[in-house]
């Protein structure tokens, strides 16, 4: 039996917004639904490695400085507060045992939801393959993600 | 309720529950029952409904002073 789908754009970048996106992930893996997380713009933050990228332009140079990669340190969409947001949230995470993004990632992948990254995103931000953690199963654009989303019974985008 | 094997989600919020349940259930044989012992309420209305999407039998919850005690037995395999 063909497997339903379940596809969601990761457009945000904040520790909330990819929480959520990764607990829906995760939750419909574990329903036993295919399930591809497309990621984009401020959300290509998360799949980054913890390192400044070379940029091929001042623009995209100072764009590197200020646009900092990491999933481990993704700051809030709310009282983000220079960062004190986002420290009191993964204490208050941790102690709920809810899983941080790291390990959220890392579960995602054992449970076999699939990865894209977004090329227009990281042609125009100057990143290149080598910016980004491994796992990412391709890189694609947006009629990979439409052609994908017809099939989908659901489609989210955070 | 007698179950053949048992994980403990004490203390876990969703949807970590489900998850560890999907896994369990993927390496136990069909017929066999597991037994989720969980302190999230939501598991209560989050069981039956991974049930039903995922073909498995919900059997039922025993709840006792914030613990909840789910009963799912399997009734076919997850890919």
């Amino acid at each position: 039996m063909q497997r339903e789908k379940f596809n969601i754009v990761v457009y945000s970048g904040d520790l909330d917004k990819v929480l959520a996106a990764f607990i829906l992930a995760t939750t419909a893996a574990s329903m036993n639904m295919e399930v591809n997380m497309f990621f984009t713009f401020w959300g290509l933050n998360v799949l980054r490695k913890k390192k400044l990228t070379s940029g091929k332009n001042i623009l995209q140079k100072m764009m590197s400085l200020l646009n900092r990669g990491g999933a481990d340190r993704l700051p809030l969409s709310k009282f983000n507060m220079l960062g004190m947001g986002p420290a009191m949230m993964k204490i208050l995470m941790k102690q709920s045992k809810v899983p941080a993004i790291p390990e959220m990632i890392k579960m995602a992948k054992e449970l076999g939801v699939k990865f894209t990254a977004c090329t227009t995103t990281l042609n125009f931000m100057g990143f290149t393959r080598e910016d980004f953690i491994d796992g990412i199963d391709s890189f694609a654009g947006a009629a990979t993600f439409l052609a994908e989303a017809r099939e989908c019974k659901v489609s989210y985008f955070i | 309720m007698k179950a053949d094997l048992k994980i403990d989600c004490f203390g876990l919020l969703c949807p970590m529950p489900i998850i560890k349940t999907s896994q369990k259930i993927k390496e136990m044989q069909i017929g066999q029952v597991l037994e989720v012992v969980a302190s999230d309420e939501g598991i209560k209305s989050d069981m039956p409904a991974w049930c039903k999407t995922t073909g498995q039998e919900f059997l039922g919850v025993e709840e006792k002073e914030g613990e909840y005690r789910v009963y799912v037995k399997k009734m076919k395999g997850l890919t």
